[in-house]
């Protein structure tokens, strides 16, 4: 018997293929070159314009949104890429809302921005299907780093790097190369296998190798990249996750919302993955959002986003909160985890309501339960296999400047780096700007 | 609600928007269709002598193109008709039976030899036609053979062929302008010593619109050739404006008849035709644009604006502008304004300081979040910042009261007006008594 909406327990084919297949379409599609035309004419080509500002990329927005008017459109979206090599999935995934979008002057003169994000899109994505690599290298220096993540930070390093003639080894724990673009990101956001047409797009500049299956502590010494490479750039990510602390987290249906999502994106049947009746997904970030909009995606019938501070506290942003309870996602502000209640599986979780006591959140004594057979996890990630020589700050490996780290010749970027928000795109940007200081001690 | 009926040079039509000569009125059915619509009336594409001219049998019309592919201007390499004449005549005469209250002038272009004109002009007037305007403005192909703009350009010939027709024919005689020319005063005057009646003007712009880069040929293109067209639509606006003006506030052509012509896309636009001396307007590019439809607004647009600025008849609003259109040298130099931005209404876009900074005269300062003021010690009151500024009425131009201090120059605004014939920098002032 075929399950649906209603089938108790953790189960998967809660909706028929083609359901599946349209609730994980593109969450914002493609622009045509018409409807391209007309977004770009909005841009006012602001003096010094806060969009650019906005950017951890610093993409000159202005001018590429110009080129596209000036039908330009391949050196528009040199532009961007000159600035963010991953300006494709950008596109894609950056908060846009609150970055480049939010500083638009016409959001504040009509609350409706030039819609940059689609229009990079339009742009990267019509230089990519001409399968178009707009650089090319600097004639080679004889030098040797070696980039540990292939995520955005490593992918962005490792581009800079190649671009200036060194010669790059990249190495990453997973079977494929991308990171969170490939494992961490809702799938409504980067269909059609995006992540890895973008990987190869990016190698084409050649000088850059790739080896998976490769971690920093397990086949990978610190030591021994340093002994072998000129320089090293670190961008591992946050491999670990942060515990529940609460009562019963061990229980069967408890899982983190980041491997949820990664068996989600590595799944080619979306019918065979397994989704509850009642999810209930525990954090506030893009990480909650993604998990629970798509374990909504998924057929599940009850979702319910808990998060134990305010909404203005929220991480995710204004926009992804619209779009959770846009797809039927519940919201609960102020409630923290007590215990995860059932007999072997999760049947429900305890809430306890909190309140902000001068700056520390605590429990009002008040609690609720919310019916659960699949609890997801979404508390924040933590960084993991770093060798203990390594200076560490607030969880993250302590970086000064361009991310140089506390040892010499090793440099690191993205979320494992100090600094910055967890972002894609500002992964990239301290990708980019760790490789220009590696080429800059390498020349000197 | 204001009368908008009009009346022009003898001309009856319920209100003041014609067709004009051109493809919308090429035919009895688009024609009736117009009538049908709400215009006032047409102004029937030109008729030549028989044999009848061919047109080209590929793109007759380029384009030039704002955001979201808004039509700004169109050119077109469309001959006259190229029907045979009686056939022209006989759905005149049709038309014209069955809406005896508009108005149908017969546009006509035939060589510049009067047997001509005296052949087909009594045709013309057995339609029942209310005038006949000559087409001395087209301004591509005929104009090699001698006829339209070749005629338009030489003030000699149009003042012979406009005599010829008023000996000719008891019709209103219109003679329609080619703005190709330097100075448009010479052939209305010479319209105007031939015995027309009237003028109406501009006939299009000489013009190529694109060059295809992959082709290298203009657009549009046939078989990889271009020809120069004539423009029209709301682009050459300002050009017709002008010369409608000139015309008007000419001592040796005041008081003649004007139908203006050139971009009238809205109800404002003819207005604004009608201000600076215009009778009525005649319409082309806006409905080959939108449909005939648009006569609608028109016409309920310029009678609530009638209203609301209290003039009751078409003939009250014309002219209106006309002596406030004066030359630079009498403008008021003693007036004096200073820019000024509204901080509540500015969206912070920059676009005031990067064209102030980079292009005029460093008058506007950017401070910290992006505040944008204006300097008035360094303002010129060029008004550049206000017509790029994105937000309607955020700058504005805000004149200095008399007795007060001009901070760029130091010097007391004076109430009394002053020009440059007085000013002591010009060589050839007459000193002020």
């Amino acid at each position: 018997m075929a399950n649906d909406q209603w089938t108790p327990g953790v189960v998967s084919g809660r909706l028929p293929a083609d359901q599946l297949a349209e609730n994980f379409g593109d969450l914002h599609p493609l622009m045509d070159a018409h409807e391209a035309l007309v977004a770009a004419d909005r841009c006012y080509f602001c003096y010094d314009a806060p969009c650019v500002t906005a950017c951890p990329t610093s993409i000159d927005i202005p001018l590429f949104i110009r080129q596209i008017s000036a039908d330009g459109t391949e050196g528009a979206a040199k532009t961007i890429l000159e600035q963010n090599i991953l300006g494709g999935m950008c596109a894609r995934v950056c908060p846009t809302e609150t970055l480049c979008e939010e500083a638009c002057v016409r959001e504040a003169a009509e609350g409706k921005p030039v819609e940059i994000g689609r229009l990079q899109r339009f742009a990267t994505d019509t230089l990519m299907a001409r399968g178009v690599h707009p650089f090319s290298r600097a004639a080679t220096t004889g030098r040797r780093i070696a980039v540990v993540g292939a995520g955005p930070a490593g992918l962005s390093c490792a581009h800079r790097l190649a671009m200036h003639g060194h010669d790059v080894a990249m190495y990453d724990a997973r079977a494929k190369s991308g990171g969170l673009n490939e494992y961490g990101i809702a799938s409504y956001k980067t269909v059609d296998g995006f992540a890895q047409v973008e990987v190869d797009w990016l190698m084409k500049i050649g000088g850059i190798t790739v080896e998976h299956g490769k971690a920093l502590g397990d086949a990978l010494t610190l030591d021994g990249l340093s002994g072998e490479f000129d320089a090293v750039f670190l961008g591992i990510g946050l491999g670990g996750v942060n515990a529940l602390r609460a009562t019963g987290e061990d229980k069967e249906g408890v899982d983190d919302a980041v491997n949820f999502i990664s068996e989600l994106r590595q799944a080619s049947d979306l019918s065979s993955l397994s989704v509850g009746r009642n999810v209930v997904v525990i954090g506030g970030g893009m990480t909650a959002v993604d998990a629970a909009v798509q374990s909504k995606l998924l057929g599940a019938e009850n979702v319910t986003m808990v998060y134990r501070r305010g909404k203005d506290r929220m991480s995710a942003s204004e926009w992804e909160q619209d779009l959770a309870a846009q797809k039927g996602v519940r919201i609960i502000y102020g409630a923290m985890p007590v215990a995860v209640h059932g007999n072997g599986a999760a049947q429900d979780v305890e809430f306890e309501y909190t309140r902000d006591a001068g700056g520390k959140l605590e429990g009002t004594g008040e609690t609720f339960r919310i019916p659960a057979d699949q609890v997801l996890k979404a508390i924040g990630q933590t960084l993991d296999g770093v060798p203990d020589d390594l200076e560490i700050s607030g969880g993250k490996i302590a970086i000064s400047g361009a991310g140089r780290t506390s040892l010499e010749g090793v440099w690191a970027g993205g979320d494992c780096a100090a600094g910055g928000d967890d972002l894609t795109v500002t992964a990239v940007a301290e990708g980019r700007d760790a490789a220009e200081d590696i080429h800059q001690a390498l020349s000197a | 609600m204001a009368d908008l009926s009009s009346n022009f040079v003898g001309i009856k039509s319920p209100n003041p928007f014609w067709l004009a000569s051109a493809p919308p009125t090429d035919k009895e059915y688009n024609v009736r269709r117009a009538f049908e619509a709400g215009w006032g009336g047409v102004v029937w594409k030109t008729l030549g002598l028989d044999p009848h001219i061919v047109n080209v049998n590929g793109p007759r019309y380029g384009v030039v193109y704002g955001a979201d592919r808004r039509v700004l201007g169109i050119n077109n390499i469309e001959l006259i008709t190229d029907r045979p004449l009686q056939t022209n005549l006989d759905e005149i005469t049709a038309v014209k039976r069955d809406y005896p209250d508009r108005a149908v002038v017969v546009s006509l272009m035939v060589p510049c030899e009067e047997p001509c004109w005296n052949e087909i002009l009594p045709k013309v007037e057995a339609t029942g036609a209310d005038g006949i305007e000559l087409n001395f403005g087209c301004p591509h192909g005929m104009s090699e053979r001698g006829m339209g703009a070749a005629v338009g350009q030489v003030p000699e010939y149009i003042e012979m062929v406009a005599r010829w027709c008023k000996a000719a024919t008891q019709m209103p005689v219109i003679v329609k302008l080619t703005p190709n020319i330097t100075d448009i005063r010479y052939p209305a005057r010479a319209a105007k010593a031939g015995g027309a009646d009237a003028v109406s003007l501009i006939n299009t712009v000489s013009s190529i619109t694109s060059v295809n880069l992959d082709t290298m040929s203009p657009e549009p293109s046939i078989d990889g050739k271009g020809s120069h067209g004539g423009y029209c639509g709301a682009a050459v606006k300002p050009i017709a404006l002008n010369m409608v003006a000139e015309i008007a506030r000419d001592a040796e052509t005041a008081g003649l008849p004007i139908s203006g012509i050139g971009g009238v896309t809205t109800w404002r636009d003819a207005a604004e035709f009608l201000a600076l001396g215009a009778g009525n307007v005649q319409v082309c590019t806006a409905a080959m644009v939108y449909g005939f439809e648009i006569v609608k607004e028109l016409k309920v647009g310029l009678s609530d604006w009638m209203d609301s600025a209290g003039y009751d008849s078409v003939a009250a609003v014309t002219g209106r502008a006309v002596p406030n259109v004066t030359d630079w040298q009498y403008l008021n130099l003693n007036y004096i304004a200073k820019a000024k931005i509204n901080q509540d209404a500015c969206i912070k876009c920059g676009r005031c300081y990067a064209a102030c900074e980079d292009t005029s005269h460093q008058a506007i300062s950017m401070g910290e979040g992006r505040v944008f003021e204006v300097i008035d010690e360094e303002c010129v009151a060029c008004n550049l910042c206000v017509d790029v500024c994105p937000v309607e009425d955020c700058i504005t131009m805000e004149q200095m009261a008399p007795g007060t201090v001009d901070p760029r120059t130091g010097k007391v605004v004076e109430e009394e007006y002053a020009n440059w014939t007085t000013h002591p920098n010009n060589p050839a002032a007459q000193a002020a008594e």
